[in-house]
């Protein structure tokens, strides 16, 4: 195979088939190992208490099977598509095709998001779902403040959605405060704990960070679940209002929406709202990160990024810094936690679980780390991605799974990728990618 | 008192399981430099391995206890670290020189499919086997009736982890492998020039560590007679707890943090509450990470500028 390929193939790694087949046992084998017992062999409680278990060596066959075919088509693959790290160059009017589309991708979105209520008027799975799109793209949009701008590796993002949904259904259900009362508050509370969680992580960095925010983010749940007098324990909180237009309540009543407006009522009125009010917090979170980022305190985000040492360095004060990311960032998980409580009417602590964090996370480093379009796409295909999987459902958190291994071996830095500083030098000098980690010089 | 000294034996007995688990983090953690977030999975897989292969022996007509518990070791030790290697050369190899975050959404993404793929083959409900090892031993009858119990299972468990670590040991300090993965660990570019078959040390480290998983996983079993895919996570979140405490890099330190983590955990449950203990856990490794980041037995992380 190698001797009629126009492109030389690399000495060290042989091909033919021959090496296919050894490499596809190899792997089927290995296989035929791992899944022996777990597979081979299903276990459940019998009546009486005891264990029972019964073989299934036909699944396992056909896994077995399944891993020899895939492990000779991707190899046939790899060597058609060539070595990995060649140079590919791409064709000039390629290029200006994608700068192009570049330019003109996010304002086309953007109009095409607006549209979506009028075109998907009728389709209220559509509308259910890009809401639940958009308020991941707002979640993705606050932690990209604390991960894609500062560099701060946050794992328990979901600590600060609970605390914003749990600040709106309890000020809600215990004082009656409207939605438009508690949504700042929310927001403020949550940044509050932000402070609270920045302030001991303020020495650590890279991974030990990232173990703090987790055991900070399993912390906040496991108080939720066990302080049933305040929070209603696993049984969550219900009952919580839904948003009104400024005072005027969405209901079919007299004093409603669609009375004072003279139309006929429809629950999807109240659906179409909730869109247009999480696209206005996405968009203000979007807004708000472009606008902080041309101010000197997102400048010292990107450059505490791109160095902590060099920061200190340049006299730029860490603490507050750091401090700032942490609240940016948990007061716009807060806002999205609050409008999450007001669109389901109820919230219990399974819905803010580690899966929830690595969800978010895996959104923004998918969308490029700082990239804002970016981490709208990745949330785009993350959620819509999901969707489909839907029928498969318990399947569908080991393909989400897969799917993170998967694109982090096959585009590490992200799909739209790339993490420019706003402010850098006119000559760029070639940096190695492996001297600009996280907080290290 | 009486109380205090059982809970101290239950705590060592639970704090030797969290020790086996945290050599695998500390261990992965000293020569790659990552946190190996599936290792709470290898755990819980290990665990599952016991579990399938003692009931195979049983029903096929094996009675001695002591020879079935041997290959259920074996079986489960082998099977595990076929585990570690696999996830190894999938998902961490081939980022090992990408950036920081890399590995680590990988780990993630790696512990979703070990959870949710041993919870799709063996379904969700806990699966509990009887009591294999009875018997025990009543150190010291109290004056209010309540007497200090150290039953057989937990001499076992504190048995095996004092063989297993043994042997750990000398493989770590004597053999070639062990001078290989002390080499990888100061300085991987200087071992590969030294003639280190780098890539293949690294793939050991991982075996060796699911390895001592799949130990804790069967003793998890035995001791307290159930597993369930959900498992590994707030156990490898302990175990890592564990090994930061102890000092993330040293093994010594890993299996100290260990029994520190289960003594705190046990206490925490007898004198305060129950509902707190994971609570308790986690703030401990929040505290000890503000006041002593490089833990009991670490050696301080020097600034590279």
């Amino acid at each position: 195979m190698s001797a009629t390929s126009a492109r030389p193939s690399p000495a060290a790694q042989p091909s033919g088939s021959a090496f296919i087949l050894k490499k596809a046992l190899i792997s089927a084998l290995v296989a035929l190992v791992l899944f022996s017992l777990m597979i081979g062999i299903r276990t459940e409680a019998g009546p009486q208490g005891g264990l029972i278990y019964w073989t299934r060596f036909g699944d396992l066959a056909a896994l077995v099977g399944t891993v020899f075919g895939g492990s000779i088509i991707v190899e046939l693959l790899r060597q058609w598509w060539g070595p990995v790290d060649k140079d590919s160059i791409v064709p000039k009017p390629v290029q200006s095709a994608f700068s192009f589309a570049g330019r003109w991708l996010a304002p086309a979105l953007l109009v095409f998001t607006f549209l979506v209520p009028v075109i998907f008027y009728n389709q209220r799975y559509i509308l259910d779902l890009s809401i639940l799109v958009l308020t991941y793209v707002m979640l993705g949009w606050g932690l990209n403040v604390v991960v894609g701008l500062a560099g701060l590796l946050d794992l328990g993002y979901v600590a600060f959605y609970a605390v914003g949904a749990y600040s709106y259904a309890l000020l809600a259900t215990n004082f009656g405060l409207s939605f438009w009362v508690c949504l700042p508050l929310a927001g403020i509370l949550a940044a509050f704990w932000g402070v609270l969680l920045g302030f001991p992580v303020l020495r650590l960095r890279g991974d030990y960070l990232a173990i703090v925010t987790l055991a900070f983010g399993e912390i906040i749940r496991l108080v939720i679940i066990n302080w049933q007098s305040l929070t209603g324990g696993p049984n969550g909180v219900s009952g919580i209002p839904r948003p009104t237009m400024f005072g005027i309540p969405l209901t079919p009543g007299d004093d409603g929406l669609a009375a004072k407006l003279g139309i006929e009522f429809s629950p999807t009125h109240r659906l179409v709202f909730l869109f247009y009010l999480i696209l206005a917090m996405a968009l203000l979170t979007n807004w708000v990160t472009i606008r902080l980022r041309r101010l000197p305190i997102g400048r010292a985000w990107e450059a505490l990024r791109e160095d902590e040492v060099a920061c200190r360095a340049l006299g730029i004060n860490t603490t507050t810094t750091k401090l700032t990311a942490f609240a940016t960032g948990a007061m716009f998980g807060g806002f999205a936690g609050a409008f999450f409580a007001t669109r389901q009417g109820f919230i219990s602590p399974e819905s803010f679980t580690f899966q929830e964090s690595a969800l978010v996370l895996a959104i923004v480093v998918l969308g490029g780390m700082g990239s804002q379009l970016g981490v709208a796409l990745a949330a785009l295909c993350m959620i819509g991605g999901f969707e489909l999987f839907r029928g498969l459902d318990q399947y569908r958190m080991l393909v989400f799974g897969m799917a993170m291994v998967l694109l982090m071996i096959w585009r590490p830095r992200g799909l739209v990728g790339h993490r420019a500083p706003t402010v850098f030098l006119e000559r760029n000098q070639a940096i190695s990618s492996d001297l600009v980690k996280e907080g290290h010089g | 008192m009486d109380y205090f000294a059982q809970q101290l034996i239950n705590g060592l007995v639970l704090g030797s399981i969290y020790g086996l688990i945290a050599i695998g983090y500390t261990m992965v953690y000293g020569i790659v430099g990552m946190i190996n977030f599936a290792h709470g999975d290898i755990f819980m897989i290990g665990g599952f391995i016991a579990l399938i292969s003692f009931l195979v022996l049983v029903s096929l007509g094996l009675t001695a206890i002591p020879l079935i518990l041997l290959i259920v070791l074996l079986v489960s030790m082998a099977i595990t670290a076929l585990y570690g290697w696999t996830i190894e050369r999938i998902a961490y190899r081939p980022l090992r020189h990408s950036f920081r975050l890399a590995p680590m959404l990988s780990a993630i993404g790696m512990s979703f499919v070990l959870t949710n793929f041993s919870q799709v083959s063996q379904g969700a409900r806990v699966k509990p086997v009887p009591p294999i090892i009875t018997g025990g031993y009543t150190l010291h009858e109290g004056s209010q009736g309540f007497a200090v119990q150290l039953s057989n299972i937990q001499i076992m468990v504190v048995l095996a982890t004092i063989v297993v670590l043994a042997l750990f040991t000398w493989l770590v300090s004597r053999t070639r492998l062990g001078r290989d993965m002390r080499a990888c660990e100061q300085d991987q570019t200087m071992a590969a020039l030294l003639g280190v078959d780098v890539d293949r040390t690294i793939s050991m480290t991982f075996v060796i560590g699911a390895a001592l998983a799949a130990v804790a996983g069967m003793m998890y079993l035995l001791y307290y007679g159930l597993v369930d895919f959900f498992m590994g996570f707030v156990a490898g979140i302990k175990a890592f707890t564990a090994a930061v405490l102890g000092g993330i890099g040293s093994l010594p330190g890993a299996m100290l943090g260990g029994l520190a983590i289960g003594l705190i955990e046990t206490f925490w449950s007898a004198y305060f509450s129950v509902e707190y203990k994971d609570v308790a856990a986690f703030s401990i490794l929040i505290v000890v990470l503000i006041f002593m980041p490089t833990g009991l037995l670490g050696r301080p992380e020097v600034e590279k500028v």
